[in-house]
Parts: C-alpha cells; structure tokens; sequence
C-alpha cells in the first residue's frame, strides 16, 4: 500500500466540499480518513488553506486544536482507549498497560508492526458498557483482555487478507 | 415511583424501528409540525414556555424563554440558525447518542418547529466526531426528510423553508459550550468567547442563533402534539417533563433510561436498575458528569431535579449518573477528573489555563493535609470567578462536593 497523499488525490477530496468555513472540519476529517497513515500531511494543510481562502497558519491552528486530527504520521489503524472516569473505574488503565505490551509500542505509540496506533480518548458515550475503545470508526465495548486479543488479530488477519 | 407517565425523547422506540421514516411517520410523526405551521410564532413560544421546557444540555435555561430572545433580538437580520448540539462530550454522558440512534426524526421535527418559531431557514445538527453511529443515522433521516418534503422548499405545502446540515466535531470537550461550538461551526478553533453577547444576539456568523441540545429539541413535539398541560403535570414544581439518565457503574442493569423528573437516585438505582451487583456496595455516585457533584448515601432520597438539588448544592446537569462502588478509589477518581479538565482547557483564559495544571498535581499528592484541601478549594474558586466558559468555572464542583463528603 502506497503510504502517501498526491497532490491531485487532496485537491480531489477538497473538491467534495463547497468552499466555506463550516465545511474545514469535514474536509480535514476526510483528508485524514482517506491518508493510509491517518493523518493530514503539511502539504494538505496547504492546499486546503488555499482552497478555503486562509493562511496556512489559520488551518494548522485548527488541526492542531482538535485531538482527533494528527500532524504526525500514524498508522491504518487508530485505537482510541477511553480513560474517562467511567471506564477508569472499569480497568481501562490495566487495559492501556495490556495493549502497549501486545503491541510492542514505540515512543509514538505505535505498534511494532507498524498497524496500530494507540491513543488515550477522553469519554467515549459508552459508559453503560464500559471499558471501551474505538478502532477508527468502530465502538467496542465491555473490554477485557481477552476480548481485546480476539479484536486486534481480527485486525490483523484482514488487513493481511487484503 | 410514579409508572404512569407518557415517554417523550425515547417515545415509541420500543414498538419500531424509528429510524425509518415509514415508521415514524405511521406513529403520528411529523403532525406536530402540520400543527405548528398553523399556529403564530408566539403561540408556539408561549405552549413551550407554558409548559416549563428546560434546557437538557445541563444549564436549564428555561427554552421558551431562549427562543423568544432569538425571535425578538434583532428584527432586521436576514438570517438566524438554530443549532443542535450534540456533541455530547461530559465524562458519564451517552443520551444525545441515544436518542441520535433511536429517534432523530425527533429531533429534526423539533428543530422545523423552533426554527418556524424563531423564524430562522438554515440549521446545523453539530456532532461529535466520536459518534460515527449517530452521525450516520442523522444524515439519513435528514436525506429522508428531504425525500419525504419535511426539510427543503415549502414544507407541507407552507410557505416556511428550513435546510439542516451536519456538521462533525473533532475531539474538543469544550466544543459543547455554546459559544465554542458556534467558533467550532465557523471553521476555527474552539475557543471560548466573551458573553454577552449570548447566541440569540450574536451567535453564528454574528447572528441571533437559537442553539439547544438534542434531548431538548426532542420534547417540542410533544408539546405542541399533546399540549402543554401534559407536559407541565410531568416532573417537579421546577423541573418539568421527563429526563433521560445514563446510569453507569457496577449495577445490575445500567443505560438510558427517561422518566419523570423528580425520581430519587434510591428508586433510580434499586427499582430502575435492579441495585447494585453482587459484591458491590453503594458508596457515592458522581452526578452530572465531571463538571458535576460527587454526592454520597446522604442524598439517596433527594429528588433528581434542578431545583432540589441545587439546594443541597448539587448539580443534576446533562443527566449523568455514575455510581461509584465501595472498591473504587475515590481519590484517585477525582484525579481522573481534575486530568480530565487539565487536558481540555484550552488555554485562553490563564487562571483555567494553569489552575487546572495546579490543582491536578497538587491532588496527586501522597496524603492531602487541610491546607492541600483549603487551597484546592481556594483556586477552584479562583478559576471559576475568573475563566470565560464552564470549563474553567467548572472543577470547583466535583472539588469542593467531594472534599464536604469525604475525607481522604
């Protein structure tokens, strides 16, 4: 897979969204969606100024302001462990300890193999069934360690598969 | 516990899938809408003033009252939006989702009849970027509601257009707040602004904007369906209609469930929820989320509404009921939550900025003497006299409830 974003893949995906402000959110969103790595490249973050009519500046200041946009290559796949006081009180910490040391993380957190990359999140909405994490846009729920093995070499297996 | 009333947001969810239009509209859906269009402004106003709608997103702002703000504040601008906010983000809080999940023709019908209200034609359903789930179903039922001429050109043959679009958050906590949330919709970064002016003056693009949460959009319906003395008998002397709770913790049964203001957090946790679960005992609960109170077995028959609990000097806000077991460490809890706060702070205001840095590592302390405790409480005070939003103004409540009802 080609880790990289073309110039003509971002214009395509600013192309989508008509060109005003309340539209910057869902187009970087979608930018970072479409990138393998999961994040928006310094190169998108110029193009979009343009597209939008703003500094580079402005853009980067709103990237940056939003925990779940990245400047920062990442990888396929995000997990995104709830900490709040909910799933805290539920073992997330044992959770987050269990996954870095699955994972081999590095100083980035990301896994070893280079699929996975684990975040910190604040409340997730899915307290009734806590603890519980988000791998990019799927919710899991009522963790355990066990659980969370079958997930990540389900993960795994079908991104091989692909 | 009162069996006997009528469900409001989660109406009819039990008996179909509502997220199909077919079904919604073969309970009666949309007929407040046909009503409504036939009423003057005013009269809709008055019905939802009448009948005590507060706001659900924690504040209880009495919602008439706002939308009478936004109607009559400025009679000369061209446009006016109304804004759902659901980008649900307190610590405990999942009902928005629910709700999102479950009925969004609701909502949507409850965002025509307040923007036919207020007079606005554009409006934005605002949610977190979380909630992949509800962002998914909304923009199906608004895709419907074009189909079916309930959004668009002339809906049901009148003379009133509304357009509604998603708009999709990304990660901020404070993008909840209303004026952070109108920033965020301007495509900037989500920092605070000063108020006044509030949102029914200057609100998006600096104009008069009715912005209310999803549960609260969700009752307009059947207010305007069932009247508004249905809606008052509802509740408290202060709290009217129903609530929806998110319960949470190690109990028998734990989710969404509405019922009628007032319900004490005894009938919530042994009738509602079937008590606690084997090997766990009641030992406080953390109510309205982390910029709520923590409570302990004291307030077990205070009735969950505005009004009675803000006497006792708690806090019902969003909804959120997180009971905490005698096998949590509570201290280490409020340290999640000043980490939490520490975290979201976005950095304009200075005393926010620092304090929740200092109050975080300050709590972290091996044994908390009354001098740590005093000056806790001192800077949370400190915080909240002197930060911009509800962010800032907001740690002194878990702080100072939980220092008045545990020692640690």
């Amino acid at each position: 897979m080609q880790n990289k974003q073309t110039e003509e893949q971002v214009l395509e995906i600013l192309k989508q969204f008509k060109p005003e402000k309340s539209e910057i959110l869902k187009a970087l969103h979608a930018l970072q969606n479409a990138h393998p790595l999961h994040y928006i490249t310094e190169e998108a973050i110029t193009q979009t100024a343009r597209y939008f009519k703003l500094t580079t500046g402005q853009v980067y200041g709103v990237v940056t302001y939003y925990s779940m946009f990245s400047v920062k290559p990442r990888s396929p796949f995000i997990i995104r462990l709830c900490k709040s006081p909910v799933c805290y009180m539920k073992g997330s910490l044992n959770l987050w300890n269990y996954l870095s040391q699955k994972l081999l993380l590095n100083e980035n957190n990301i896994s070893s193999d280079d699929l996975f990359t684990l975040e910190p999140s604040e409340c997730l909405g899915h307290c009734e069934q806590a603890p519980a994490m988000m791998i990019n846009e799927q919710v899991f729920t009522n963790l355990s360690p066990k659980k969370i093995d079958q997930i990540i070499d389900d993960f795994k297996r079908k991104y091989h598969e692909k | 516990m009162k069996n006997d009333f009528p469900y409001i947001s989660l109406k009819n969810v039990d008996k179909a899938d509502l997220t199909k239009i077919e079904n919604y509209l073969h309970f009666g859906g949309f007929s407040a809408i046909k009503q409504s269009l036939g009423l003057s402004a005013d009269e809709i106003i008055d019905r939802i003033k009448k009948a005590g709608l507060r706001g659900r997103g924690g504040a209880g702002f009495p919602t008439g009252l706002k939308q009478s703000f936004t109607k009559t504040s400025c009679e000369v601008c061209l446009q006016k939006y109304v804004v759902c906010n659901a980008d649900e983000g307190e610590p405990g809080t999942f009902k928005d989702r629910y709700i999102m999940e479950k009925n969004p023709f609701a909502i949507i019908e409850g965002m025509i009849i307040a923007a036919y209200a207020i007079g606005a034609n554009k409006g934005y359903i605002y949610i977190r970027g979380e909630y992949e789930q509800a962002i998914r179903t909304m923009q199906a039922a608004i895709d419907d509601c074009y189909r079916y001429d309930w959004l668009g050109k002339n809906i049901a043959q009148s003379n009133f257009s509304f357009d509604i679009d998603i708009y999709i958050g990304a990660g901020s906590y404070l993008c909840g707040e209303e004026l952070t949330l109108i920033e965020s919709l301007e495509g900037k970064r989500g920092y605070p602004r000063i108020k006044p002016p509030f949102p029914a003056e200057k609100g998006l693009w600096q104009q008069p904007t009715l912005i209310n949460n999803v549960e609260t959009f969700s009752h307009i319906p059947f207010i305007i369906n069932e009247g508004y003395e249905a809606y008052a008998c509802i509740g408290t002397a202060e709290s009217k209609g129903t609530k929806l709770f998110c319960v949470s913790g190690n109990l028998k049964q734990t989710g969404v469930f509405e019922l009628p203001m007032g319900i004490t957090l005894r009938e919530l946790i042994y009738d509602v929820c079937g008590g606690m679960l084997e090997g766990f005992e009641f030992k406080a609960a953390l109510l309205g989320g982390a910029a709520g109170t923590f409570v302990d077995a004291s307030f077990l028959d205070v009735p969950l509404a505005y009004e009675t609990l803000k006497q006792k000097g708690a806090t019902l806000g969003s909804g959120a009921v997180m009971i905490i077991d005698q096998a949590t460490n509570l201290k280490d809890l409020l340290i999640n939550i000043l980490e939490f706060f520490k975290h979201e702070s976005c950095g304009k205001c200075v005393p926010c900025r620092i304090g929740t840095t200092l109050i975080y590592e300050r709590c972290k302390k091996a044994q908390l003497l009354p001098d740590d405790i005093n000056w806790l409480i001192q800077q949370t005070e400190y915080m909240s006299r002197n930060s911009l939003c509800p962010l800032g103004q907001s740690p002194i409540l878990p702080v100072k409830s939980f220092f008045t009802y545990f020692n640690v």
